[in-house]
């Protein structure tokens, strides 16, 4: 019951951040960030159900991410479709493949989901290169046109932020509930020991295919939402670099904490951008942040951070 | 008359398929003892490069000096790994290993840049760059050299694993962690010993493919993943089937590009790489893992 009420008062807190940003936050290339930390927030979501619940990792979320990019880039800017049935046309498009593509991994022992999905990126990339006269190639594809809200189209980096984040506390929200129902409990139950989930009557492998479906569908939305928000997309936003930095966010945050998982995609993504100043020395200095952080805080930087104040355990279901 | 070429695309496939087939060694013997995957294999490789880059070209040694100096370079980059990163993480949790891994790779690709420049650099042929013609193909004296060299690496480490006792109690460590270590052997010192190791292998691979392809501090990521995909291809952790594993990914490649485009040469190979996983994803010699349920 308290655990309950706990959920909600920390959702509303985040919520009203949320809602006073704006009044702080002035200029574009802030919002942007702000933006970017949604989007990337919600692929976090997804993989963060996935590895922390389901136990397994997928190397292959740019792909998922890239898929609805195109998809919705293709559909609405060259076949003029309405966005917003086409965002969600996607997103169960690319729910199906991933359905498909974990069948055959998701039931055998080991990682082989880790290097199905870093194949399957892979080639997806190579296509995205290829396929110039869909995909515009190596330069990208331009004039994706922007979201509607009736007749109202969704532009410029305010708007873009209050529908970015809606969706983001909608996903977020829906997936802190998902984590405490039954469902949640069963893949906990399957994260702990398959063997005994197995034994208590749980469909061990149905439970892990759609948990990864749905993680797919998660980055389609947020690769949609990206396309219409930027209009524009390049190739190498959804090569492998992007579904590692994906994953690190997920460890970084901490695995099976979907607070910590917002933490992580909101501190490494804004860190290249401190480190910009830094020029040639971001990215050393990023993977040196990365190790270290891993090597000192291996359950994640929100529950190290809170262990480090001594407050004892956090909100989320995930103690254990 | 593409069958003309049939044997030039043999070679070929060949060569780059005995780099892959080290590279997947590499992967074989970390994962073997510490059940990692190392996803800074690939950088190995690099440095192993760049170093006999340097030490040929501006400390002026002969390739004979500095060809060990930079293999015991890609064995100190692996050791410096698994000392400081990987033994000081408080956690044994293989995922949190294996994204340090990612960490170190990237590390020690953005200080390879600060060091050896953005633009790819070049080898010189170990023994001229005059082909030789054997029917249809032609063949560069180095594509003898990257066989002979890949085939000696081999057989060497067959012995290893199979007569000396470090070799044999580094087999037992990657059957049975515990078991090894109650019948007394260092499961810490074999787990270093794999990185060391499979730094030499790396930097071998390196130093060999660069006369060819040449070499810049961003190319492990490519050959790393080439590596990783024949590992799979063979059976993750099975010496032999790294080995296969690697030359038949190089002959796919190398007629897929042939055959069917070059622009998708590393989406057919990737393409045939997923196929083995859906229809046989233990590899083709990779040992059946029964589920116990």
């Amino acid at each position: 019951m308290t655990k309950t009420r706990k959920k909600w008062i920390y959702f509303s807190a985040l919520a009203g951040v949320v809602a006073l940003l704006p009044l702080l936050v002035k200029g574009g290339y802030y919002l942007l960030i702000l933006n970017i930390i949604a989007i990337n927030g919600l692929v976090v979501l997804g993989l963060n159900l996935l590895i922390g619940f389901a136990g397994q990792i997928s190397l292959g979320h740019a792909a998922f991410f890239g898929m609805g990019a195109y998809f919705s880039a293709i559909f609405t800017a060259m076949y003029n479709t309405p966005p917003w049935p086409t965002l969600l046309g996607v997103m169960i498009f690319t729910a199906v493949v991933a359905f498909v593509l974990g069948i055959p991994t998701l039931r055998l022992a080991g990682h082989y989901l880790v290097m199905a999905t870093l194949g399957f990126n892979i080639i997806l990339y190579i296509l995205m290169v290829q396929m110039e006269h869909w995909t515009g190639g190596p330069s990208g594809f331009a004039g994706i046109p922007p979201l509607h809200l009736g007749s109202l189209p969704i532009q410029g980096d305010l708007s873009c932020y209050w529908l970015l984040w809606t969706f983001f506390l909608l996903v977020f929200f829906v997936s802190l509930n998902l984590v405490d129902s039954r469902v949640g409990r069963a893949l906990r139950a399957i994260h702990e020991n398959e063997l005994v989930a197995n034994a208590l009557g749980i469909n061990t492998e149905r439970y892990k295919v759609v948990i990864f479906a749905i993680s797919a569908a998660y980055a389609s939305l947020a690769g949609s939402l990206y396309a219409h928000y930027l209009s524009f997309i390049s190739p190498k936003t959804f090569d492998i670099f992007y579904s590692v930095q994906i994953v690190t966010m997920v460890v970084v945050g901490g695995i099976g904490n979907l607070w910590g998982g917002l933490l992580g995609a909101a501190v490494l993504t804004a860190l290249p951008e401190i480190l910009h100043a830094m020029r040639d020395y971001a990215l050393l200095l990023y993977g040196l942040i990365l190790m270290g952080v891993l090597v000192f805080f291996p359950e994640g930087l929100l529950p190290g951070l809170v262990k480090l104040v001594g407050r004892g355990r956090l909100v989320n279901g995930n103690e254990n | 008359m593409i069958w003309s070429q049939l044997p030039q695309f043999f070679v070929s496939g060949l060569t780059s398929g005995s780099i892959y087939a080290l590279i997947a060694l590499g992967f074989g013997i970390i994962h073997n003892a510490t059940g990692i995957v190392n996803f800074a294999q690939g950088e190995f490789v690099m440095i192993g490069a760049m170093t006999m880059i340097s030490l040929t070209q501006v400390v002026g040694l002969p390739v004979l000096t500095a060809f060990p100096l930079a293999v015991l370079a890609g064995m100190a980059v692996g050791w410096l790994m698994e000392i400081g990163p990987i033994r000081r993480a408080r956690s044994d949790s293989i995922l949190i290993l294996v994204m340090i891994t990612v960490g170190a790779s990237i590390t020690m690709r953005e200080t390879a840049m600060h060091i050896w420049g953005k633009t790819p650099r070049t080898l010189a042929s170990f023994s001229g760059d005059e082909p030789l013609v054997l029917g249809n193909a032609a063949i560069l004296p180095q594509t003898l050299w990257i066989l002979g060299i890949t085939l000696v690496v081999v057989v060497l480490l067959g012995l290893f694993f199979s007569r000396t006792m470090v070799g044999k109690a580094m087999r037992a460590v990657a059957e049975n962690r515990r078991g090894a270590a109650l019948i007394g052997i260092g499961v810490h010192r074999m787990k270093m010993l794999s990185f060391v190791l499979s730094g030499g292998i790396g930097a071998v691979a390196g130093i060999i493919i660069t006369p060819i392809t040449t070499m810049s501090y961003s190319a492990g990521v490519m050959l790393a993943l080439k590596g990783f995909a024949a590992a799979i291809l063979g059976g993750y952790g099975s010496m032999k089937g790294a080995v296969i594993g690697g030359l038949l990914l190089g002959a796919i490649e190398t007629f897929g590009a042939g055959f069917v485009s070059s622009a998708y040469k590393d989406a057919f190979a990737f393409l045939i790489f997923l196929l083995v996983l859906f229809i046989r994803p233990t590899g083709l010699f990779g040992k059946e893992e029964v589920k116990r349920v």
